[in-house]
């Protein structure tokens, strides 16, 4: 049984033939389960990376299999609803529609999935739930997105990537606008939830010091080749 | 759940949309008032005189004939005899008549001598006829009657008196013979309104004393002889006609037309108006030119207002996109968005439009003689709506388009 819940294989992608930003990773591989921190300064890839493991970009060349479904095959509306079933992802910040109340903005993704819907007995009852595992408080539920603090927003994105049980965690600098003691609570709390539901974090950041409480590191230099400046 | 996002979406945008929908309302507004106001000309223009079958005049062109004897424009060509005119008053075919004579005025307004019947028979809009608003109908020899406009703009009253100029430019009054104000006829929106009316009486006796045009030097003769002269009259302009079966209308026309003792002509009020909305219908076709421009530009502002709407909701495609919506659903969203907008501009600008028409409909009316009708909306106004919805969906295409390809290339990265 195939155990890795990312495998990614010779892909090469850049945005046109000019482009000075050209990357090729070789291989890359990350098992079911496991919380992984990707490190590497800005500019040097990662959020592309991330874009085509979640299928909102093709590669040129290679293959990248998300839970044993080489995503790229797929067609553009598969792999919309592929990610819908699969991904739950938290951006670096602004990751809530400001005009949505808390528990519509957490209920988006069950709308694109029926598989992480019918994951999901009582939709309230899940959002509350997750709200008092994620220490917010109860009242939050009504409130416009726009009107909590940065740290709750980004507690919200969490339980709002969590509901429905996605297999896999996508993470884009989630803990950067938040400061040191937020920061600490933020992953414990994340961590927690994610154990729970047996998912796999990919979370990247910049900052070294975080990785220590990940299960594995990886540096984004040691997987991915920027070809536009090897080839110069 | 989606449309209640996308409402959410719209509310919180509440200015700027707000905005978008309130010009988009003024110029859909500005259309239909333009299109009211021209199609409300357009039957003012054509009820200025109805229920008359024919208009009987010298030979003249039929425009020529309309604009002199029902919009008092211009100057006959020639007078017909009162003898022709006994000739087709005699006519079996002939209900009844009505005799206009012109040539005078009075501070600039014609001066239009005429019987009593000119009250009953001359129509307007449909079925309406002038009437008093105060005073009596001419009684004396030297009573006159004043359309409201004249009463209005000369602040005449009743037992105002005075005095007819000779012809259209002269410095020759009819200044031995005065006239006293009886009465003041009520507002109709038509030429009548600046009409100074006289009996035909009236007409023969202030140029009794005249002869070719010009005053006889050293005759004067008194009031009170002229009061004891028959008055009856040499010429007339024209003739208002009625018949008494529409079957028998181009019939007697053709009678006239061929009349050999005189040359005359007979023309059809409705087909001669038609006629002569053809010569300014270049103003017609001016207003719904600028119509169409008014909603081009509408359109054209609706686009620019989404495209510069959409970097900042970049990063809310992003989110849309993150949870698992196509490109599509982003693009359908947008053009649902043009639809909403497009649908309360055009509520929101009915309710601007029938506010407007009510204030201004009696000041349009009073000044300019045009009746603006308030009514429901006619079918062609929702074909107008429906093209509107749809040019504004084309419209939307473009942003959408351009949504489309933000929504595939930023992917995780959302670019502010």
């Amino acid at each position: 049984m195939d155990e890795s819940i990312i495998k990614i294989d010779s892909v090469r992608f850049y945005w046109s033939k000019k482009s000075n930003f050209k990357i090729f990773v070789p291989n890359l591989e990350i098992k079911k389960g496991e919380k992984v921190l990707l490190l590497g300064e800005s500019g040097s890839g990662k959020t592309t990376l991330l874009s085509l493991m979640c299928g909102f970009l093709n590669p040129l060349s290679g293959n990248i299999s998300i839970n044993g479904n080489t995503i790229n095959q797929l067609s553009s509306k598969t792999r919309d609803e592929y990610r819908a079933d699969n991904i739950g992802i938290i951006f670096q910040q602004f990751n809530l529609l400001p005009y949505a109340n808390v528990v519509d903005n957490v209920l988006l993704p069950l709308y694109f999935s029926k598989v992480r819907s019918s994951n999901v007995s009582n939709k309230k009852e899940k959002v509350i739930e997750l709200f008092k595992q994620l220490r917010l408080p109860d009242d939050i539920a009504q409130f416009r997105a726009s009107s909590l603090s940065m740290g709750q927003q980004q507690r919200v994105a969490v339980a709002r990537a969590l509901i429905g049980n996605p297999s896999l965690i996508i993470a884009d600098e989630p803990t950067s606008s938040l400061d040191a003691d937020a920061q600490k609570i933020f992953l414990n709390l994340m961590f927690e939830q994610i154990s729970e539901n047996n998912s796999t974090l990919l979370m990247v950041s910049h900052d070294k010091s975080l990785s220590n409480q990940f299960d594995r590191l990886i540096d984004i230099n040691e997987i991915l080749i920027r070809e536009d400046k090897s080839c110069y | 759940m989606l449309l209640k996002l996308s409402f959410s979406s719209l509310y919180a945008r509440l200015v700027t949309v707000g905005m978008t929908i309130l010009a988009i309302s003024v110029s859909l507004m500005l259309y239909m008032s333009v299109e009211k106001l021209r199609t409300s000309a357009y039957t003012s223009f054509t009820d200025t005189i109805s229920q008359t079958d024919l208009i009987v005049g010298a030979r003249a062109s039929s425009v020529q004939l309309l604009l002199y004897s029902v919009f008092r424009i211009g100057n006959a060509t020639n007078n017909i005899t009162w003898e022709s005119y006994l000739d087709l008053v005699s006519k079996e075919e002939v209900d009844w008549t009505v005799p206009i004579s012109l040539g005078d005025s009075h501070k600039g307004f014609r001066v239009m001598g005429t019987n009593k019947e000119f009250f009953s028979r001359y129509k307007y809009r449909g079925s309406q006829s002038v009437s008093i608003d105060k005073g009596y109908l001419f009684e004396d020899l030297y009573d006159v009657v004043l359309g409201a406009g004249v009463a209005e703009k000369l602040g005449y009253k009743i037992g105002t008196s005075l005095v007819v100029s000779h012809g259209l430019q002269s410095f020759s009054d009819h200044d031995d013979q005065p006239f006293r104000v009886s009465g003041i006829l009520k507002k109709t929106g038509t030429p009548v309104d600046n009409t100074v009316i006289v009996s035909l009486a009236a007409i023969e006796a202030i140029h009794v004393d005249w002869s070719t045009g010009a005053k006889i030097p050293g005759q004067l003769t008194p009031i009170d002889e002229i009061r004891e002269m028959d008055l009856t009259p040499k010429n007339i302009t024209a003739a208002l006609v009625g018949v008494k079966s529409k079957l028998t209308i181009f019939q007697l026309q053709r009678w006239i037309n061929e009349y050999p003792e005189e040359a005359m002509t007979a023309i059809l009020p409705g087909a001669a108006l038609q006629e002569l909305w053809r010569v300014v219908g270049v103003i017609e076709n001016l207003l719904l030119g600028i119509s169409v421009v008014v909603i081009f530009t509408t359109l054209v502002g609706m686009a620019a207002i989404m495209f510069s709407s959409l970097s900042e909701r970049r990063r809310e495609m992003a989110i849309w996109r993150a949870m698992g919506a196509s490109p599509f659903t982003v693009i359908g969203l947008l053009m649902l968005e043009a639809i909403f907008i497009s649908i309360l501009s055009i509520t929101f600008s009915v309710v601007l439009l029938f506010c407007v028409l009510n204030l201004l409909q009696p000041w349009i009316d009073y000044n300019y003689g045009i009746l603006v009708n308030i009514e429901m909306l006619a079918i062609k106004d929702m074909y107008v709506f429906a093209v509107f919805i749809i040019a504004s969906i084309t419209v939307s295409l473009l942003p959408a388009i351009r949504a489309y390809w933000f929504s595939i290339n930023d992917g995780m990265t959302i670019k502010l």
